[in-house]
């Protein structure tokens, strides 16, 4: 008995590792087919992660990482009192609010209003027209901007003298980018991200269109007290996500409208990711670029996670985690 | 859109006539706010240069030119090799893409495949934690010597997390036990991946292989990172990017194409450049939109 026991003492890691080695090799082929995802992003996602320890040291070219001098928290300290943190993240965080909101209620505006209409052959070539512009290179975009702004060229300029008004300097006055990034934004996203809202109004039971007939419920009403109810759980779910994301900037769309170096309107045009984008091309400060860049990863994270969390207690079935 | 079918409203009162005029009036408003830019783009890289010094850009030309494009392919070298380029590049990385991210996607589909929760998660979380723009700089040029080689452009553009994600909800709907009983009948998990799962995705690899093909065809980020302008075949985007804010460029191709620097066509130049550069795509997309609204139908909200 004793023998039984000790030989089943002896054997019971053993069995632990070999199930784990049965279960590696069970596994193999699927593991393999794995592999080159994982190696994709142990290289471009997780090899540079270490890399923001350039946050912390006073980089320059000929020490290298390793040699360069420790700074700490210098770099974040030196952010916070020139005021760059602050802006940066004003701005990323503001224009991504407005985005969201605006994006938003402009989408659910277009779904329910092209639910409305009847000829197939309308809805199709309008969907067709709205797409469009999500389907172009940033750079494209630039260049339509350029179009219609140019001072002395742009039609927006050819259209103000037409009417005896004068010409703006648009790419000199900071106060107008809001509203061109803006606009920009809606006239690029609102046609392809009405598509998540229309889908959802098709999952709508036609039997509670019905019923509202029948109580004698108009048009009007039947999108006030049904459609929009409806689409509020989307909604919220979406709306939350892009929370998630409010740090992150669109770099395409901010650099190729407001150019590269355009110091004139960098008060309101500026976002983390242009900022880090000239610390590294124009300015050569790695150290601060990466303390932005580290600064950005943390929070976004931590607001992610709280996103998450608010996803999860609104929907258990959405939520990422 | 196409799996839509029929608009919910029946019944036409005083209300109903109101809503619809406003949505017909409004989604038109939109639709040709949305197509005019590009109609001001066409315009303006057929009208003659002194018209635009003199008018501005403008929809309809004025006076009417073809200058701008016979300067484009005057020297169509550098065109074609673009194109040539971008096209290698989006093909390439389209193929191999696509095929790491249904075989990815497939195997952790897989509930009896017992690393999928920790390789999900390994995938998923850098999309909420990154190194940021310095690092994956330095590691491109200092540590893998990317720089100035198109590998720089094609291998960041392969996979994403959104886009694994997406084809994970794409084989969910295929039962499991198809696999199960190819199993049973001796069929290893790779044939079974190539043999059965493959032809049964396909509409999920138009998706996807389109959503790859997009962004490569319009990439310019990692180009203008990487690669310098004084490579000879850069990548469309990058060169429209050179032709639209580099005057070296124009002093470069007024040389090549023995017209006067000041007799170039400046501004329909960029235009024209433009419209050959992305001309093709527009005319292509009417056709394969469909199969973009069912990536964005399916990945979005588990995205």
């Amino acid at each position: 008995m004793a023998a039984i026991a000790e030989i089943a003492q002896e054997t019971k890691p053993q069995r632990v590792s070999s199930g784990r080695a049965r279960r590696f090799w069970n596994n193999r082929t699927l593991l393999l087919m794995c592999l080159p995802a994982i190696a994709f992003f142990i290289i471009f996602a997780y090899l540079p992660m270490p890399g923001l320890y350039l946050a912390f040291i006073n980089y320059n070219y000929s020490d290298g990482i390793f040699k360069s001098p420790f700074v700490a928290f210098d770099n974040f300290r030196f952010l916070v009192i020139n005021g760059d943190l602050w802006r940066l993240s004003f701005n990323t965080v503001a224009y991504n609010l407005v985005f969201i909101v605006l994006g938003n209620v402009l989408q659910i505006m277009v779904a329910i209003l092209l639910n409305e209409i009847r000829k197939k052959w309308f809805k199709k070539v309008t969907q067709t027209i709205m797409f469009l512009p999500h389907f172009i290179s940033a750079v494209l975009i630039g260049l339509i901007a350029y179009n219609i702004l140019s001072y002395d060229y742009g039609y927006l300029n050819t259209v103000l003298e037409s009417l005896g008004m004068e010409p703006v300097k648009t790419y000199s006055n900071p106060n107008i980018w809001p509203f061109i990034i803006v606009l920009t934004f809606l006239w690029q996203s609102t046609g392809y991200g009405s598509i998540v809202y229309f889908a959802a109004i098709m999952g709508l039971d036609n039997e509670i269109i019905e019923a509202s007939e029948i109580d004698g419920a108009n048009a009007f009403q039947r999108i006030v007290y049904i459609i929009i109810p409806w689409l509020k759980p989307t909604f919220i779910i979406l709306m939350l996500f892009s929370l998630g994301g409010i740090l992150k900037g669109n770099f395409g769309l901010f650099f190729n409208l407001v150019g590269a170096n355009n110091t004139a309107l960098y008060a309101t045009t500026d976002i983390i990711e242009t900022y880090v984008f000239r610390s590294l091309m124009t300015n050569f400060n790695f150290s601060i670029g990466s303390a932005v860049s580290l600064y950005q990863s943390v929070f976004g994270f931590i607001i992610v996670i709280t996103a998450n969390w608010l996803v999860r207690k609104a929907s258990p079935e959405n939520s990422l985690f | 859109m196409e799996n839509t079918g029929e608009s919910r409203s029946i019944r036409n009162d005083a209300s109903g006539i109101a809503v619809k005029a406003f949505g017909y009036l409004f989604i038109s408003i939109f639709a040709i706010c949305c197509l005019l830019p590009f109609l001001l783009v066409l315009g303006t890289s057929f009208t003659a240069e002194a018209s635009i010094k003199k008018f501005g850009f403008n929809f309809w030309p004025r006076e009417f030119s073809t200058f701008a494009y016979k300067i484009v392919f005057e020297n169509p070298d550098l065109m074609i090799g673009s194109y040539i380029v971008t096209m290698a590049i989006t093909i390439v990385g389209t193929a191999a893409g696509l095929f790491i991210v249904a075989m990815t996607g497939y195997a952790l589909q897989r509930p009896d495949f017992g690393y999928r929760n920790g390789i999900s998660f390994f995938i998923y979380f850098t999309t909420l934690f990154s190194g940021g723009l310095v690092p994956f700089y330095l590691l491109m040029t200092q540590y893998l010597s990317l720089k100035d080689n198109y590998l720089a452009v094609l291998l960041p553009g392969l996979l994403s997390p959104f886009l694994i994600i997406m084809m994970k909800s794409f084989v969910r709907s295929i039962p499991h036990a198809i696999t199960e009983s190819a199993k049973i009948d001796g069929a290893g998990d790779f044939t079974i991946f190539m043999k059965l799962i493959l032809p049964m995705t396909t509409p999920a690899l138009a998706t996807i292989g389109l959503f790859i093909a997009l962004g490569y065809w319009n990439e310019w980020y990692n180009s203008m990172l990487f690669l310098s302008p004084d490579m000879e075949y850069r990548p469309l985007q990058l060169f429209l990017y050179n032709v639209v804010t580099s005057a070296d460029f124009i002093r470069n191709s007024s040389a090549a194409s023995n017209v006067e620097l000041r007799d170039m066509p400046l501004e329909s130049m960029k235009m024209a450049t433009a419209v050959v550069a992305t001309g093709p795509v527009i005319l292509f997309y009417p056709f394969v939109q469909r199969y973009f609204i069912k990536g964005i139908t399916v990945g979005a909200v588990k995205g």
